[in-house]
């Protein structure tokens, strides 16, 4: 038989590690949405003492190659502190699964970034987080990179569908380059405001369709 | 491959038929000459028979005349040919406006957009959560300059049918062109020309256990239609290229072998899958039509898992189905179709299409349910959006 993905790759997707839920998590990260694709929640138990991370599951609505992805970066990040974990990349693991196909990249990136965001939810909740930035253009534009482009597969930012990110005393503008009535128009719509109000100096989030 | 693979994508493609090949044969090896003249040498016109009973009996599957039967390279090239043949000759004469669905298959839609960025004027009508278009909002289109309403048979995805006898009543009576791409429903569902005042018809023979990369367009008598392939005389000078006669041959064989009792068998298996699924298994939902619906067509969407998981852990137990995931299509876009019905993206990534054929059984179809039975529950175990 052919399959597009390597033997580890199959291998993770039938019998992937570490899922399901913890209840009570000391940190948990969702990323992804159902409109706009895949979908993937990582939780976390974190030895208060030695900052390891004790114990990791995951939960994915995805593809195979997030499937995958999530189940592999599961198991690196087992046993490590968090400090070791966030260093993880998307290149390290789709190295220990064998490679990936490229058109799938944005899939298994979403399950690094599970583990990224739920690791930043245990850094919120036990106040390691040394000091709250100011929300920049750059800090709206790295968020935004998490917002996917359905048309192209990657995200809203690299397809240049974002023209302009303003914020002004708290207020995010944010014009797309779409129709207001375009199909994913109220998808996107709903990612971006989704990504940016819940930073801590964000009061309010206006995304506007301008083609 | 498996020893033995379960084939569930008939929409996408189909087994060829021995009898079909056993047809086809001898002209590729006795009869292999181009289609001559009646004044040409023998074996010229031998190949010209052959081409011209096929034509026959085509025509005669629609109740149409030898005349009207042009073949091409399959759907894509019928469909385009009769749009963009119809909108060259009409082009000065009449107007500038064509019609089509929200939810045709590629060959109508990307022909309808490719002309709307050269200038045309083109309206995508909707349909309804069935997939059934809104004939109100057709007429409320139709206008003086409008030359062509194109609206497909039976969906590829959905198994949506038409009500393609009041479409083409709506557009006789405003003397508008009416093209019916019916390339997944052609001999499942039948339509009679002489009933039904259809202008132009899409067919292909790969939907029917037929050879691919064969088709055939219907163009009723007095039609106007530009050749859009530069080329020779070919198919009374409205095709260029030379004549693929063993395809022809083998479309009409193929024609000939389709049954009603097999397209009952067909209904059979696709009612059954759907109602094993909705027995068995909870959170679904039926893409398409109960009851306007292609016999071979079953589209049900999971809830909660994605497609292409599913349809992989599907391959790796020897079935292949199709999905309107993203994440399965080459473009890495959402089916258009689920999306035309109202879907949201949700439900596109959770759709499943059995399509069935002649070498289906009941066991395919129980053994497909058992399998899917425990993927869907696999995934959904580990799904955030399941409450489990």
């Amino acid at each position: 038989m052919k399959f597009p993905y390597t033997e580890k790759v199959l291998e993770h997707f039938k019998n992937p590690r570490n899922v399901g839920k913890l209840e009570n998590p000391d940190g948990k990260g969702l990323e992804g949405s159902p409109a706009c694709g895949d979908m993937v929640a990582v939780y976390l138990q974190v030895n208060p003492d030695t900052q390891v991370i004790e114990d990791i599951k995951f939960e994915s609505y995805g593809c195979a190659s997030n499937i995958a992805t999530a189940s592999i970066i599961t198991e690196l990040a087992k046993g490590k502190t968090i400090e070791e974990a966030k260093k993880i990349t998307w290149q390290e693991a789709t190295e220990e699964l064998g490679g990936l196909p490229p058109v799938k990249a944005h899939c298994s990136v979403l399950a690094v970034e599970g583990l990224r965001a739920s690791i930043r939810d245990y850094e919120e909740k036990h106040g390691l987080v040394s000091e709250q930035e100011p929300t920049t253009p750059d800090v709206i534009r790295s968020r935004l990179k998490h917002v996917m482009n359905p048309m192209a597969g990657l995200d809203i930012v690299r397809t240049e569908l974002v023209t302009k990110m303003e914020i002004n005393d708290g207020v995010v503008r944010i014009l797309i380059d779409l129709p207001s009535n375009h199909q994913f128009a109220a998808n996107i719509k709903e990612e971006v405001t989704e990504k940016l109000e819940s930073l801590w100096d964000v009061k309010e989030v206006n995304v506007v369709f301008t083609e | 491959m498996l020893d033995e693979m379960t084939y569930l994508d008939n929409s996408a493609s189909t087994r060829l038929d021995e009898r079909v090949l056993d047809a086809m044969k001898p002209y590729f090896f006795d009869t292999y000459a181009v289609a001559t003249s009646e004044f040409g040498y023998s074996m010229g016109i031998d190949a010209k028979e052959g081409l011209e009973e096929a034509r026959g009996i085509i025509a005669k599957s629609l109740g149409a005349t030898s005349e009207e039967i042009v073949f091409t390279s399959g759907d894509t090239e019928s469909s385009n040919m009769a749009i963009k043949g119809v909108c060259a000759a009409l082009k000065k004469k009449k107007g500038q406006h064509i019609i089509v669905s929200k939810i045709e298959d590629f060959p109508v839609l990307n022909t309808a957009k490719n002309l709307e960025k050269q200038g045309w004027d083109v309206d995508f009508i909707s349909v309804d959560a069935e997939g059934i278009l809104d004939l109100d909002e057709l007429k409320s289109k139709l206008r003086d300059d409008t030359i062509l309403v194109s609206i497909q048979h039976g969906n590829q995805e959905i198994g949506t049918l038409q009500d393609i006898a009041s479409i083409a009543k709506i557009c006789k009576e405003k003397d508008v062109l009416f093209h019916t791409d019916a390339t997944h429903s052609y001999m499942r569902v039948p339509i009679d020309v002489t009933k039904i005042p259809v202008d132009l018809v899409t067919m292909s023979a790969h939907t029917i256990h037929g050879p691919r990369g064969v088709g055939a367009l219907y163009v009723r008598k007095d039609t106007p239609l530009e050749k859009w392939m530069d080329g020779g005389f070919q198919e009374s000078n409205r095709r260029a290229g030379l004549e693929n006669i063993p395809g022809a041959v083998g479309f009409a064989k193929a024609v000939e072998l389709v049954t009603d009792k097999e397209t009952e068998f067909l209904t059979t298996l696709r009612d059954y899958t759907i109602k094993r699924v909705f027995e068995e298994i909870p959170h679904v939902t039926l893409n398409g039509s109960k009851k306007q619906r292609t016999p071979q067509n079953a589209n049900i969407t999971f809830h909660y898992v994605e497609g292409e998981s599913m349809t992989l852990h599907l391959d790796m137990r020897g079935f292949a189905v199709s999905t309107g995931s993203a994440c399965f299509s080459r473009s890495l876009e959402a089916s258009h179709v689920i999306l035309g019905i109202g879907g949201d993206h949700e439900r596109a990534h959770g759709s499943i299409r059995f399509t069935f054929g002649r070498y289906n059984s009941m066991n395919d179809v129980d053994a497909v349910v058992d399998a899917i039975k425990e993927i869907v529950s696999q995934l959904r175990a580990i799904s955030p959006l399941y409450n489990k």
